[in-house]
């Protein structure tokens, strides 16, 4: 381990303070914020050289960020445990024997989840719940499975303190998706966070509308592009986290992601920016995350000790990482005014759009050649993914999104540039439309939308009524009443909040264009 | 080839029909309702010019002695129809099926179908008919929104490649429907009973303006007659005043909510299976 110096040290101190003294944070949001100053003070990583002025730069000029992974990785950042082999065998570390019935099966996942690790320290992925109850509901009537049902979602919201937790349901309709869906309606939580699986061809249609009846509700579910995930990465794919695309019994080791808008900086012009600038931060950035992930691999004894691991629930064969980054538009429109350009914006030129897929081309083809370890789940390389943004970001536009504001006129105009992007991102994009609902009371409006949408290959759309109090920020769910209370100075139970706080601020969430 | 007057597209409608449609307006309308909230798509420019030096956006101009409308450059600020005193409007871009396919177009996969509306969009039934040919083979849905004043009967070839007909019934009886529109209501009942035979009538609207006309009247008998027809839906409206002409705004009242949910127990009670309150 390398020494660091005595004011790193004495400012870190400072900051563990200030933690203690929060006015504001909950016991477990201090406690998780003393273990990241703690581990802050480690030195173990083997970087790679140039790391250093690209990580740890002010936020304007910062072009790598690893997302408060922290310096020596206790565990993989997001972790998909095979929930279906833990209600069917149990766990001998848990102490629970295999579920019987509906009591049993909700009561043995309330348990195991909070035994599994993330960086958030709660689970991101929660299981496909309409499949996992599904048999044990056999024998239970409406009325009763739909109170269960509601318990255990709120068992969930009130103990899983971060809304970067998903669950899946779908693309089959089944009794327990419906059930749940008429829950997550009824109860209008953010925890967890849905995404329903929809496929035109497996889905029907009434079970697509109870899906967007649901979301116009609650926020919740999205829609992820089943045929698209499913040929990227395997019928075992699962969403966590905001919308990440993983292996159902792996997960992802790190999220690293590059800050395109500050690198486009550094460069003279477009030229510039493709052939050196671009290209050498991306280089950084993939060794980064190779040593990231070789030290939880090899050195942290994770896979060796955790029990997930022990008992089979997840199986490092099917980890791998994400290769994220943000502000393509930022990039493009920063480059465009380098090259006296200044009209020409992304999301409203195809001179500009047509820059950011020449863009997303060099960071897909480098990515696909770049040789990660301990990846072989996807083919020996990590997957990129749009990653939606932190609270701090000041000036950044989530993945390929057209920024706040900018929104063209048309949802059409603004469809067709989305769609020219979702597929370089295997492990995760999206997009947010807040929708009018005392115009468009037409639901089947809304399922068009959809099914054209992914017929135009984008991969994951969601949606909520412009005027509900659960809003989707840019992942993940807030309640807009949660927020006014952390701005009046109150506690609140889900650190999402805070971030939520910061994006209404620093992100202009509440200005998104309505539809 | 021949061009019309085209008011508007709207590239995804939620309201024109069923699912996501693009929805096509024409100008012009031989109606004169009380309760139009777009009057300025109820007469063909008469190319005066009062409105032309009033743009703001420079989208207006004069040639040749005929108005002329850059849409490129419009801001929908909609000073021009304001101006206007013959209930037209200036921002009409004159159009051939063909164009009008290719806009509609854009929009493919995301639309089930095109609806074309008005003005009065019957007033064109050539523009329609070669307009539906092009979305038939594009394998697009295609509906007629109208006032009921066109005599389908004698246009096979129109109802052929339209799937349905949303016809306005603005009252039953012939005085009732005069004082509303200044027309009588013959063809219209005719198109109702025409249509709903072949399958050709996908909905029935009554707005709802409390003393302009016999409403529960009129909601009872579309009822009775529609009831046999369990794939037509009845659409009834609360009249609003936004956009109406001032004069005739002054003389009407919106229908409180609990009439309106009256008037659709009695529709349901009738045997009407769809009933949609807006
Ligand atoms: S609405 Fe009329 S006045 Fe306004 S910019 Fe368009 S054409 Fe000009
Ligand atoms: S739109 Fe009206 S005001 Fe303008 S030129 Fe035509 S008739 Fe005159």
């Amino acid at each position: 381990m390398r020494d660091i110096s005595m004011d790193r040290v004495n400012s870190t101190r400072d900051q563990m303070l200030e933690t203690v003294k929060s006015p504001t944070l909950t016991h477990e949001q201090k406690v998780a914020t003393m273990a990241n100053l703690a581990d802050s003070l480690l030195e173990v990583l083997d970087l790679p050289e140039g790391l250093d002025e690209l990580l740890n730069a002010p936020i304007d000029k910062q072009c790598i960020c690893d997302l408060s992974e922290g310096h020596a990785p206790l565990r993989p950042r997001y972790i998909i445990p095979d929930y279906e082999k833990f209600l069917r065998e149990g766990s001998s570390f848990l102490r629970l024997e295999p579920a019987h019935d509906l009591l049993e099966a909700m009561n043995n996942l309330l348990i195991i989840y909070k035994n599994v690790p993330s960086v958030t320290n709660f689970p991101v992925y929660v299981g496909a719940l309409d499949k996992l109850l599904d048999p044990y509901m056999k024998d239970v009537d409406d009325e009763t499975a739909l109170k269960l049902t509601k318990m255990f979602l709120i068992h969930m919201d009130r103990t899983i303190l971060d809304s970067f937790c998903h669950s899946n349901i779908g693309p089959e309709a089944t009794r327990a998706g419906r059930i749940i869906m008429k829950a997550v309606a009824e109860t209008c939580d953010t925890v967890p966070n849905v995404t329903m699986k929809y496929d035109p061809d497996i889905t029907p249609d009434d079970f697509a509308i109870q899906g967007i009846e649901t979301t116009l509700k609650s926020a919740k579910p999205s829609f992820a592009n089943h045929k698209m995930f499913v040929n990227d990465l395997g019928e075992d794919y699962v969403i966590a986290s905001c919308y990440n695309g993983l292996k159902y019994g792996g997960g992802s080791y790190t999220l690293v992601r590059l800050i395109l808008g500050n690198i486009a900086k550094r460069a003279k012009n477009i030229e510039d920016f493709k052939k050196n600038v671009l290209p050498y931060v991306l280089d950084i950035q993939a060794r980064y995350m190779d040593a990231r992930v070789k030290f939880i691999v090899e050195e942290s004894g994770f896979f060796e000790n955790n029990f997930l691991a022990k008992e089979g629930l997840i199986h490092r064969e099917k980890f791998t990482g994400m290769y994220g980054l943000v502000g393509l538009a930022d990039a493009v429109n920063i480059l465009m005014e380098k090259e006296g350009k200044k009209g020409v914006r992304f999301g409203h030129s195809k001179e500009a759009d047509d820059l950011g897929v020449e863009i997303m081309d060099i960071i897909n083809d480098f990515n696909n050649n770049h040789e990660a370890p301990y990846c072989e789940a996807t083919g020996g390389h990590y997957l990129l993914h749009a990653q939606v943004g932190i609270a701090s970001d000041i000036d950044v536009t989530p993945g390929t999104r057209i920024p706040i504001g900018e929104e063209p006129d048309e949802m059409i105009d603004h469809l067709r540039v989305l769609s020219r992007f979702h597929k370089y991102f295997p492990a995760g994009t999206g997009d947010i439309f807040p929708i009018d609902t005392t115009v468009h009371k037409n639901t089947d409006y809304l399922l068009d939308i959809i099914k054209g949408a992914f017929k135009d290959g984008l991969r994951y759309l969601s949606f909520y009524a412009s005027d509900s109090d659960v809003i989707r920020i840019t992942g993940y769910l807030v309640k807009k009443s949660e927020i006014e209370k952390l701005e009046n100075g109150e506690n609140v139970m889900q650190d999402t909040t805070a971030l939520g706080m910061g994006a209404k601020h620093n992100g202009h969430i509440l200005e998104r264009k309505v539809r | 080839m021949e061009r019309y007057p085209v008011n508007k597209i709207i590239p995804f409608s939620s309201v024109d029909g069923p699912g996501n449609r693009t929805a096509v307006f024409l100008q012009g309308c031989n109606f004169d309702c009380r309760y139009c909230h777009n009057p300025e798509t109820r007469k063909l420019c008469t190319d005066c010019g009062d409105c032309v030096p009033k743009c703001p956006a420079k989208a207006l101009s004069i040639e040749d002695g005929k108005v002329v409308f850059d849409y490129r450059k419009c801001v929908a600020c909609d000073t021009c129809i304001k101006t206007c005193t013959h209930d037209a409007s200036p921002r009409i871009r004159w159009m051939t099926p063909e164009e009008t396919f290719e806009e509609i177009k854009k929009q493919v996969p995301y639309i089930r179908g095109v609806t074309t509306s008005g003005g009065e969009c019957t007033f064109y039934p050539d523009f329609l008919r070669e307009l539906f040919t092009l979305c038939k083979n594009a394998g697009l849905g295609t509906l007629i929104d109208s006032n009921g004043s066109y005599d389908f009967s004698k246009d096979p070839g129109l109802l052929k490649v339209c799937d349905g007909v949303m016809l306005d019934v603005k009252s039953w009886t012939k005085e009732d429907h005069a004082k509303v529109v200044d027309f009588s209501n013959e063809m219209v009942l005719k198109n109702l009973k025409f249509l709903a035979e072949r399958h050709k009538l996908y909905e029935v609207r009554t707005v709802v303006v409390p003393g302009l006309f016999d409403v529960e009247g009129t909601i009872s008998r579309v009822s009775e007659y529609i009831k046999d027809f369990p794939e037509v839906r009845y659409k009834i409206i609360t009249y609003r005043p936004m956009g109406v002409r001032e004069k005739y705004a002054k003389e009407m009242n919106p229908p409180k909510k609990d009439y309106m949910n009256q008037l659709k127990i009695k529709a349901e009670s009738i045997g009407v299976k769809t009933v949609v309150l807006v």
